[in-house]
């Protein structure tokens, strides 16, 4: 008898003991004399199931989770004799809810294919989008990102096919690619999971914006609390060297192009474009003040894009089915799919690719099934730690770019973290004042000087000294940090401290010592 | 490996001539020591023909690099919203109380090394942390109790 059978090596699910079930599971096939073979998948991003063991059946594959290791030796008993009566069975992997309902175009292979094998990409549609590339010719390519209305999916949001476009005209036979793997923001993990989980996909990305701008070499710059995606990722581009998908003539194809893994050293602030290129150039990771623009003047001084993860990582689909077919999904001007993380106090917690127009509501409360805890949600934090607090009054926002600015947020990276009703808004909001002030790299005075203040008078507030008069401090530095700032840390803060002020003032107010003394 | 000033050599030249080397440099080194230690500080400015203020400036900026030997063991602990949400501080406390020692320092006993980190990209399995560079999740009290009682004996 023989199985077929796929557990994640995706940190999340290591992180809930993967590796041990992998290794039980092998080594009772092994007692058993079973022929059981095991491929180390990405993860579905159904993070709630980890470790979610699959196996292979005709007509698909059965997933079963959350596996414990006290689980294997009845999992492995049922898993020859009736898979399907086993407790832990969640019947065909792909028909789950939360995995059918999504529009999975840029983590199409992730967690079903095995990350470091070239064959796998190859089977799964990998190089096509390069080779449709090679056809088209720079230009067209350019102009098929464009058509696609593909906006940088790191939060800024700005139009990948522009950005290309400018370091496509820019002189000079040096220019750059810059993957930002920077990954900050608390409630992302896309980044990580193509990372670990799909490798080529992002190789295959940088190198068509190679291609398309006349940019020989390429860095992706990893952050250092990611060690797993920078093992795969090494390791993918050492494999695609071997291949010739990468070197002096890629894919034969005529063209140069060559990456390297760069890992950065623990600063948030390195996430923004330009402090990442210090970084990168070897320096503190300081924000340099826009012009010139890092398309004309970026890495050592030369034209660089610098795109986030998943933006390169939709690139393959965009050039294999067409800009016009990516387009076609979306809202507004938010084109496209945009993986949402759900995270934080979430019942179903993980990776939602979906196209733009989903609600909050929806995301949080039908897909993410509430609260883990099983209490009401009272906040839900958008975008990371420069995200705003959103009650769920405000739960018929749809995931959109514009209509999240409209609303006093942004999406960011997509990360979606929920909070139940224990959580205390004005200590969030001071959260947000330190954060800043532990990352900023000062090189301005509103971030510099404005969270270590923030701080403080949050502080003062907290303790219920004269709340009234240190709110609208508060309030009137965050519009100096808001309209003063260099970059987006600075700038963003005050989005999770004001929206903690808008949609739960009471938080703050309730603390307040002349109140309870006049009561 | 402990400190040694042949073996730093050899990786600050193995990594020298890479654009913008400072960091690449700076990384090896700790992952070599465990720290950057002020004497590898000079060698870094004279190989890679920068100041020793800016190589100081470099790795005092970043929140990775220890001035002094770590523990044998090294938590990590998340400390970022998704984990606050899923009770991450107060199981972070505990940890920290049970060590007794303040985030950043090393144990008397050179037993472990705690940190304070802002996300390890495991917020669907929060609250989590590395250990040794692992990762866990899902923490829970007991769980927390699980880890210490295996790094810090």
């Amino acid at each position: 008898m023989s199985l077929e059978i796929f557990i994640p090596r995706d940190s999340g699910a290591l992180a809930v003991g993967a590796d041990a079930v992998a290794a039980a599971l092998t080594a009772h096939a092994v007692r058993l004399g079973l022929d059981l073979r095991l491929t180390r998948t990405g993860s579905r991003g159904m993070y709630w199931l980890e470790p979610l063991v699959e196996m292979a059946t005709p007509a698909g594959r059965l997933g079963f989770g959350p596996v414990g290791l006290a689980d294997v030796p009845a999992l492995l008993a049922a898993l020859i004799a009736a898979p399907e009566a086993h407790p832990l069975c969640l019947g065909p992997t792909e028909r789950i809810g939360f995995f059918a309902r999504q529009q999975r175009l840029t983590f199409a292979r992730c967690g079903i294919t095995d990350p470091l094998s070239l064959a796998d990409y190859r089977s799964h549609g990998g190089y096509v989008g390069l080779q449709r590339a090679l056809s088209t010719g720079p230009a067209g390519t350019v102009e098929e990102v464009t058509r696609s209305g593909l906006r940088g999916r790191g939060g800024a949001g700005f139009p990948t096919g522009i950005k290309w476009q400018t370091v496509a005209r820019a002189a000079g036979p040096v220019k750059y690619i810059v993957c930002n793997a920077d990954e900050g923001d608390s409630g992302t993990f896309a980044d990580r999971m193509i990372m670990e989980g799909d490798p080529f996909v992002l190789i295959e990305g940088m190198t068509i914006a190679g291609f398309a701008t006349g940019a020989t070499h390429g860095y992706i710059y990893i952050r250092s609390e990611y060690p797993h995606a920078i093992a795969v990722m090494r390791e993918a581009i050492a494999i695609a060297r071997r291949e010739g998908l990468l070197g002096a003539d890629c894919l034969a194809g005529g063209f140069a192009f060559d990456m390297e893994v760069r890992v950065g050293a623990g600063a948030y602030v390195c996430g923004e474009e330009t402090a990442l290129l210090d970084s990168l150039e070897g320096r503190r990771g300081m924000v340099r003040a826009k012009p010139p623009l890092p398309a004309l003047e970026g890495l050592f001084g030369k034209p660089t894009v610098v795109n986030n993860v998943i933006s390169l990582a939709s690139v393959p689909w965009i050039m294999s089915q067409g800009g016009a077919a990516y387009r076609d999904f979306g809202m507004g001007r938010s084109r496209g799919t945009m993986p949402v993380q759900l995270a934080g106090n979430i019942r179903h917690g993980g990776l939602f690719e979906t196209a733009f127009g989903v609600t909050l509501g929806a995301l949080v409360e039908e897909i993410g099934g509430g609260t883990a805890s099983g209490r009401a949600v009272r906040a839900v934090q958008v975008g990371g730690p420069l995200g705003a607090y959103f009650p769920p009054a405000l739960f018929d926002t749809p995931f959109d770019y514009e209509a999240f600015a409209a609303r006093d947020g942004l999406i960011g990276h997509g990360g979606v973290v929920v909070f139940d009703d224990s959580v205390d808004m004005a200590q969030q909001a001071r959260f947000a004042m330190q954060f800043c002030a532990h990352e900023s790299c000062g090189k301005c005075t509103p971030c510099r000087i404005g969270s270590t203040r923030g701080a403080e008078v949050l502080e003062r507030v907290m303790r219920g000294e004269d709340v009234a008069a240190n709110l609208a401090l508060v309030e009137d530095l965050c519009m100096t940090m808001k309209f003063g700032s260099l970059c987006a840390l600075g700038g963003f803060t005050p989005y999770p401290v004001l929206s903690a002020l808008t949609h739960f003032r009471a938080d703050f107010t309730a603390r307040d010592i002349s109140l309870a003394a006049a009561e | 490996m402990n400190w040694n000033k042949e073996a730093a050599a050899a990786i600050i030249a193995a990594h020298a001539d890479m654009p913008g080397a400072t960091l690449p440099v700076l990384n090896a080194l700790q992952s070599a020591f465990g720290y950057v230690p002020d004497e590898a500080i000079a060698m870094v400015a004279q190989a890679l023909n920068l100041s020793r203020a800016e190589v100081h400036g470099v790795v005092s900026f970043y929140h990775d690099y220890r001035s002094a030997p770590p523990g044998r063991h090294i938590l990590q602990v998340c400390g970022a919203e998704a984990c606050q949400a899923m009770g991450g501080e107060a199981l972070a406390e505990r940890l920290r109380a049970r060590v007794g020692i303040a985030w950043g320092e090393t144990a008397a006993d050179g037993s472990v090394t705690l940190e304070r980190v802002y996300c390890l990209g495991l917020c669907a399995c929060a609250p989590a942390l590395l250990r040794d560079g692992a990762p866990e999740g899902r923490l829970n009290a007991a769980r927390v109790d699980t880890i210490l009682n295996d790094t810090v004996r």
